[in-house]
């Protein structure tokens, strides 16, 4: 099952050795298991539901889906990467003070997912950050509160900027 | 009154969840997330067959695969072979005889997941396949031999109410399906069991929704006293009344006991449709006789619920399903026959709504028969027909909650309805959203009612109840409870009731787990009434020991003291201190248990006083409907709903959110599809959930009425969202069509074809 080799991952800015790692485990499962990242959730395991949702490259990615060895040569984003000060970001900020926080077991992946999106696009229409979210499926919220969230966000990074 | 010096999160506050920090940065230890030292990760063999016998098991080959720790069947159970909520059914492992695919069989314990499905794959098991009982009908009758020693009826009850010689001016009939939906938590199943050194205990972290329940039917199964398998909440991804049953508990904390080390189970997603029960799929049949205006005078209906190969809690869903036949309406006499039955369909059990959306929607499915057949309208015929506080039940029992029902209706009328679709809409607004498959001008809008009774709590003479701790020292509070957090925000509201009853700032909940009494399970919308009841009283015991203290202390009577804000007052005089200063250097701690009043059984004619209390909730749904296609986009739901005292606003309405996309799910897409006893869509490629696109926009208003009856006058508020926004929902889409359309969820064909 193990080997003796090992890879090195780049995750969230430092390179991370892998070792006696089964070469078919998925980024999802290397993260949680083999180095200590248990931020980004499985829920799904086959790319529906966005709570294993990281960057590889700058790409919201369902780590579920990749193959961690194959990501070797790039720069890998957890949810874990965004707190690097201890201080929340503006976007888990406001799911926290908007409600858009239940059980909680989608909320990295809608965390990386919202940030994705407004890195991408400062003020998406109300269409836009739906279908941005559409990969990301919550069971508590109905989504609600998550779209005020991403509202809140948008408000004040643009009063930020005026 | 002294101005408010600090902003404290009391009760009537948004406060905002503790753990809000810990889930937005991915550091809140879900169960599926804890690990410990020599680690071994079980998996569980299923059985591939619906129905069929076991000829033999062979392990031998499982046990040499470098890596397996442990094998373990039927044989190696040292107690109890079966579990079960109310009847003790359910094998741990299939002995003899397997009876609904995806039955546990056998489970292994290795070094790697990977390591697991080797194993599985290389146990043999010989079958020989039975005849499958897949129609609920087939089971009530002696059509098919009984698949389980207890027989193929679970439970058939009766209710007989009034005078049921009446006969309406006019009467409408209708025969309603409704699907078997899936809970479809986003943290499956999950379990990490640590054996004691000694091998005759184990701590067990898990997620669940009731503790104390588990601990007594795995320590039956484990042949061990209750005390020495000590549970502890894990994080919880959800719930919605998957998490009632046991999955893996027992499973887990066998292995560990069996190896020695500690393991860990944890269900993938497809597994996680085999491992728990569903939503009972059921057909319904009601006729209703009214007056020629339309006022009800006679209901008659039959309920079949599948209740799949175990008995979980078909018999109590059965009860939910009959005694809520009625709706929200006045009903003065009725004939209803239900049965909640045996097959060997996958179990089902507890969801959000307990069988009651099964009879709302065909409740309301007939309201809109009726306001047809007399000639009105939806609102016009619910508000002739709307139930009163003091209205009596069809089981002879009064409603004596709070009943706005007609107030709802006004006010869910009252909520504009959305703009028009514009010619020029966006393709993701159309039905279908983005495949560019619907075509504006074929779009049809459509709008529908639906109004509900919820029963909260437990019914039928269960004596419910739940225990708090209450510890108040230095003037910070930490609370106790074994209440199941599993996202719906008691350990938000908890801290909020100690610091309006205390007067204190610093308020913080304990470890949940099995080192206090019951809170009993966090269903039935319970909690906040059970629990937060026994956190109030905790809090309050507390409360009266603190001003003996502070009585004793400086010669004051204590009963002239009250709490403002975050002082201590003497209302008969000028002392005041504050909560922090009176309680410097002590520590008080009471335990609360707060049972609710009692209920009765019901009788063969299914008359008592079954239920605790009720709440209402009207929605009004808005849908564009493809016709053509067959495709469906809910607009907008508009709700009014009895919320009793509103505790935490931003909480309430996450409830209310939620429900409704659950409701959606329930009305236009969520189906698990059974075919002879075999699942056919175990994933979430197939099984579809709402998207951030399918949510409608939500407009709601919480009715507040204060309810006497309720510890913080506030009612239960989880299942009722649900509930009758199905029907609204399906209704929407049959004024879209002008088509009858029986069942949910409506499928593309049902509009179509």
């Amino acid at each position: 099952m193990s080997s003796n080799e090992f890879y090195t991952l780049k995750v969230n800015g430092t390179d991370l050795q892998v070792s006696d790692a089964w070469i078919g485990e998925s980024l999802l499962y290397v993260l949680r298991e083999r180095l200590g990242l248990p931020g980004s959730k499985g829920a799904c395991e086959q790319g529906e539901c966005g709570s294993c949702t990281v960057y590889v490259d700058g790409a919201a990615v369902c780590s579920c889906l990749v193959m961690a060895a194959s990501a070797v040569e790039s720069e890998i984003a957890t949810v874990e990467g965004l707190n690097a000060d201890g201080s929340l970001t503006d976007v888990q900020e406001a799911f926290v003070t908007e409600g858009a926080v239940q059980c909680g077991f989608c909320t990295p992946g809608l965390v990386m997912a919202v940030h994705h999106l407004l890195d991408e696009n400062a003020t998406p229409s109300e269409l836009e950050v739906k279908e941005a979210l559409s990969g990301n499926i919550c069971r508590c919220t109905g989504y609600g509160r998550i779209f005020a969230a991403v509202e809140k966000v948008v408000a004040v990074r643009k009063g930020v900027h005026s | 009154m002294s101005a408010v010096k600090t902003r404290r999160d009391v009760l009537g506050t948004s406060s905002l969840r503790p753990d809000g920090n810990a889930k937005v940065k991915g550091d809140f230890a879900f169960t599926s997330d804890l690990h410990a030292e020599n680690m071994l990760w079980g998996a569980t063999l299923r059985s591939p067959h619906p129905h069929a016998r076991i000829i033999s098991i062979d392990t031998s080959a499982a046990w040499k695969i470098g890596g397996v720790e442990c094998v373990i069947t039927s044989e190696d159970v040292p107690g109890q072979l079966t579990y079960g909520l109310i009847s003790s059914d359910q094998p741990v492992f299939a002995r003899d005889v397997v009876r609904y695919m995806g039955e546990p069989v056998a489970a292994v314990a290795a070094d790697h997941p990977e390591t697991c499905r080797r194993a599985l794959a290389a146990i043999k098991v010989e079958y020989e396949v039975l005849p499958v009982l897949s129609n609920a009908e087939d089971a009530i009758g002696d059509a098919f031999i009984p698949i389980h020693p207890d027989g193929n009826l679970i439970r058939q009850q009766r209710i007989v109410h009034g005078d049921t010689s009446v006969e309406g001016d006019v009467i409408v009939e209708g025969h309603y399906v409704i699907g078997m939906q899936d809970q479809a938590f986003l943290g499956t199943e999950s379990a990490m069991a640590l054996p004691d050194p000694d091998g005759q205990g184990v701590q067990v972290f898990v997620a669940t929704q009731w503790l104390h329940e588990d601990q007594k039917q795995m320590a039956a199964c484990l042949n061990l006293p209750a005390e020495k398998i000590r549970l502890v909440l894990g994080g919880v991804g959800g719930a919605f009344g998957a998490r009632e049953d046991i999955s893996l508990q027992v499973h887990t904390a066998l292995l560990a006991l069996r190896t020695s080390r500690p393991v860990k189970m944890q269900y993938g997603r497809e597994e996680s449709f085999f491992g728990h029960v569903h939503r009972h799929p059921a057909t319904v049949w009601m006729r209703h006789h009214a007056t020629k205006e339309g006022k009800i005078v006679k209901i008659e209906a039959r309920f079949v619920f599948d209740g799949g190969a175990y008995a979980s809690t078909s018999a109590a869903v059965l009860i939910n399903g009959v005694t809520h036949t009625q709706g929200p309406y006045k009903c003065p006499a009725a004939v209803v026959d239900g049965y909640a039955v045996r097959t060997n369909n996958p179990p089902c059990g507890a969801m959000r709504g307990f069988g009651v959306v099964q009879a709302c929607f065909a409740h309301e499915g007939q309201m809109d028969k009726l306001a047809a057949a007399v000639g009105t309208d939806p609102v016009s015929i619910r508000l002739l027909n709307a139930m009163e506080t003091g209205d009596t039940l069809i089981t002879g029992q009064p409603v004596e909650s709070v009943a706005p029902v007609a107030r709802l209706i006004r006010e869910t009328n009252e909520i504009p309805l959305p703009a028009e679709l514009p010619s020029d809409a966006n393709e993701l607004d159309l039905p279908g959203g983005s495949g560019i498959t619907a075509e504006r001008q074929h779009i049809k809008r459509g709008i529908g009612w639906g109004v509900s009774i919820k029963n909260i709590m437990y019914s039928e003479g269960f004596d419910d109840y739940s225990t708090a701790k209450c510890t108040l020292s230095d003037g910070k509070v930490t609370l106790k409870f074994a209440t199941s957090e599993v996202g719906q925000g008691f350990v938000t509201l908890a801290p909020q009731i100690a610091r309006s009853v205390l007067g204190v700032t610093d308020a913080v909940c304990d470890t949940i787990d099995t080192q206090i009494g019951s809170a009993g399970s966090t269903s039935a919308s319970r909690q906040t009434w059970m629990s937060g009841g026994a956190v109030d009283g905790a809090c309050r015991l507390v409360r009266e020991r603190l001003f003996e203290h502070v009585g004793a202390k400086n010669n004051i009577d204590p009963i002239r003291f009250a709490i403002e804000d975050d002082e201590i007052v003497d209302t008969a005089g000028t002392f005041r201190m504050s909560v922090i200063e009176a309680s410097q250097g002590l520590t008080i701690s009471e335990t609360f248990e707060h049972h609710h009043r009692k209920t009765e059984e019901l009788d063969d004619n299914g008359q008592g006083n079954c239920h605790v209390a009720f709440a209402f909730v009207a929605h009004r749904a808005v849908v564009d409907v493809d016709p053509e296609l067959g495709l469906v986009k809910v607009v907008q739901v508009a709700t009014a709903q009895d919320v009793g005292q509103v505790l935490n606003p931003l909480s309430l309405l996450g409830q209310i959110e939620g429900g409704i996309a659950q409701g959606l799910g329930l009305a236009v897409m969520e189906e698990i599809i059974v075919q002879d006893g075999r699942v056919r869509n175990p994933s979430f490629t197939d099984y579809l959930l709402p998207t951030a696109l399918d949510a409608p926009v939500v407009v709601a208003r919480m009715i507040e009425e204060y309810e006497p009856q309720a510890p913080l006058g506030a009612k239960g508020v989880g299942e009722p969202p649900c509930i009758s926004v199905t029907p609204a929902i399906v209704a929407a889409i049959r004024d879209a069509i002008g088509k009858d359309i029986p069942r949910c969820p409506v499928r593309p064909q049902d509009i179509c074809l």
